[in-house]
């Protein structure tokens, strides 16, 4: 009876919890498709705020995209040999440059573009194209790729295996196609997935870099909360919802499928 | 894979020493020879300096400057590892996960570019040789530690290497395990003849595996010698204590005996000492009847091993003597024995070790 008691009150504590966290979403969403919000879901279901939304901001939805990818392409481009070469080296001068590449983490992002600003704001064609953004969430998410990656070499041993590839006649090149990159897989992946979301996500660095021309989505909403119908900006929330939980969703289950292997 | 002697490339390792970054030593420069052919054990404690030793001839480090490694006369110091065409096993293995048994057996000619089909025909040949059969298609974690040895030896056997480096294969095994592929492996590289550099710390694999020992202490040469130089005449006292079990014998010469609590000991002594520090073997110490007997003891304790028993001897010497008795002898603790020792089993040792 006792024990009934605690688990129906922890049972209860729990729902109040996540309800306290889920409504909130529940709510923006469905404003998001209400005719009118002042007058509440009776006023009719509609998708015109929606569509409005994907009218004005489609072309800042796909860049966001854009930037995202760029982004992805770019750490992991630069961030796994990167890890691979401070893990391999090790010593003082690897730990020093591990630390330079996770300062960002430290840093607000305000910092981190208005340092952008101060030395290439006067290059008027980089400062206006969208390169300029993709530059600042570089800087912002390759500590976390470089972070993951290495967090794997460190459980697996990967300076033997090089080793080992070595002495079997593998130049540096084929040691990291053939034995370092598929053995990091799961480091990699989960890197890539943090530097997606967190791209698609940014806003600090992003709303200090943008132009009119160059914005992202949460530069977007931010811009229809302050300028537009409560509704619209709902539907822009619903929007952003619909596009990033499929992408984290087949992210998760490929770092599962990948962990169970 | 013809099973003739002596494959592979004479090593010369030329004044190799290592200090580390930090300044640690973890070497003095060393000078060694290794035959074509030969399988050279490097012996000794951890920390002793025998994988850094390793890992000068692999080209995984670098000697101090002015050391030098060369493969059949040819200078290979500035040569990395890749290019050493040499075959490694590793303590850990360092089986590749992300591929199959055969795959990182055929990894090696793989990156030669050795067709398929051949590249196949040459890990079957291994897999056999190896005794690994039914095991070419699983992946490395659903392997023991037996089967990871194997294919780790099978991998780095496949490049036809020129020389076979060997860094503590048997370590990460159990003891059972352990001593049934020490004679595999003993068959092996004597059927391979290649020449092999192994590194060890225990010294019943560095007997029998070896052509030759390089005792090592504190990142210096020892002793080099074959098992039975090794074993019979130690350079020091610590070669005898590392090697098998060994009575060490503090005392004073009088007319060419050792001058010990429980009696006198004959020995061979050509120039004239106060004092010495003696090795006996505990295998060569016969137990006798106290009466007649120049050196006597008595026995504290007795374990029966087997195809022997072992004996501790109190009050013939100035420490404990350890002695080997037949498994038949009868006798218990407390009784009072004779000692006979041949003065050929008396080694006499460097005074200041």
């Amino acid at each position: 009876m006792r024990d009934r008691l605690i688990f129906t009150s922890q049972l209860i504590f729990t729902l109040l919890v996540a309800s306290f966290l889920v409504v909130p979403a529940i709510l923006s969403i469905s404003a998001g498709v209400t005719v009118n919000y002042f007058r509440g879901i009776q006023s009719g279901v509609t998708l015109q705020w929606v569509a409005q939304v994907w009218e004005l901001y489609a072309g800042t939805i796909l860049l966001s995209f854009v930037i995202a990818f760029a982004t992805l392409a770019l750490t992991l481009a630069v961030g796994v040999p990167a890890a691979y070469a401070l893990h391999i080296r090790g010593g003082r001068m690897s730990r020093v440059v591990e630390e330079i590449i996770t300062l960002p983490l430290a840093i607000p992002g305000l910092a981190i573009a208005l340092a952008l600003l101060l030395t290439y704001g006067d290059f008027g064609d980089f400062r206006r194209s969208w390169l300029f953004i993709l530059v600042g969430h570089v800087i912002f998410t390759m500590p976390f790729m470089v972070r993951s990656v290495m967090a794997v070499f460190a459980t697996i041993d990967i300076k033997t295996l090089d080793e080992s590839a070595a002495s079997l006649g593998a130049s540096p090149w084929r040691r990291f196609r053939d034995v370092i990159v598929p053995n990091a897989l799961p480091g990699i992946l989960a890197g890539s997935l943090m530097v997606v979301t967190l791209s698609l996500g940014e806003f600090n660095l992003t709303w200090m870099l943008h132009t009119p021309l160059t914005k992202t989505l949460p530069i977007g909403l931010a811009d229809s909360y302050a300028s537009m119908r409560l509704e619209v900006a709902s539907a822009y929330t619903l929007i952003f919802f619909v596009m990033i939980i499929p992408l984290l969703v087949a992210m998760q289950l490929f770092a599962e499928k990948e962990a169970k292997r | 894979m013809s099973a003739q002697a002596g494959h592979g490339a004479a090593v010369r390792i030329d004044a190799c020493g290592k200090t580390f970054a930090d300044g640690t030593r973890a070497l003095q420069p060393a000078t060694l020879d290794i035959a074509r052919g030969e399988t050279l054990v490097l012996l000794g404690p951890s920390g002793c300096g025998k994988t850094t030793m390793l890992r000068i001839i692999a080209g995984l480090e670098l000697p101090d400057a002015g050391g030098r490694v060369l493969f059949d006369g040819k200078d290979m110091t500035p040569v990395p590892i890749e290019r050493r065409n040499v075959g490694m096993v590793f303590q850990s293995y360092a089986l590749f996960p992300n591929m199959t048994v055969s795959d990182n057996i055929g990894y090696g000619l793989k990156i030669r570019g050795v067709p398929s089909k051949e590249r196949a025909e040459r890990v079957a040949e291994l897999v056999t040789l190896t005794n690994i059969s039914g095991l070419e298609h699983r992946r490395i974690d659903q392997l023991s530690g037996g089967q990871r040895q194997r294919v780790a030896l099978a991998r780095a056997v496949a490049i036809r290497p020129g020389i076979l480096l060997l860094d503590e294969p048997l370590t990460a095994l159990d003891a059972a395990l352990r001593d049934r592929l020490r004679s595999e492996l003993n068959r092996l590289l004597r059927a391979l003849g290649i020449t092999t550099i192994y590194v060890t710390h225990d010294q019943s694999e560095a007997m029998e595996l070896g052509d030759r020992v390089v005792v090592m202490q504190k990142g210096a040469i020892a002793q080099i010698g074959t098992p039975r130089e090794i074993y019979f005449t130690p350079r020091s006292r610590f070669v005898a204590e590392f090697i098998g079990a060994a009575n060490i014998v503090e005392a004073t010469i009088e007319d060419r005996h050792l001058v010990l609590p429980g009696g006198r000991q004959p020995i061979h002594c050509d120039v004239n000492m106060p004092a010495a520090v003696a090795m006996i073997r505990p295998e060569t110490i016969r137990v006798t009847s106290a009466g007649s007997a120049s050196l006597s003891g008595t026995i504290d304790s007795i374990s029966f091993i087997g195809d022997r028993q072992r004996l501790v001897v109190s009050g013939a010497s100035n420490r404990l003597l350890t002695v080997d008795a037949p498994n038949t002898l009868r006798t218990r603790p407390g009784e009072r024995i004779g000692l006979s020792i041949s003065p050929d089993a008396v080694r006499l040792l460097p005074p200041e070790s």
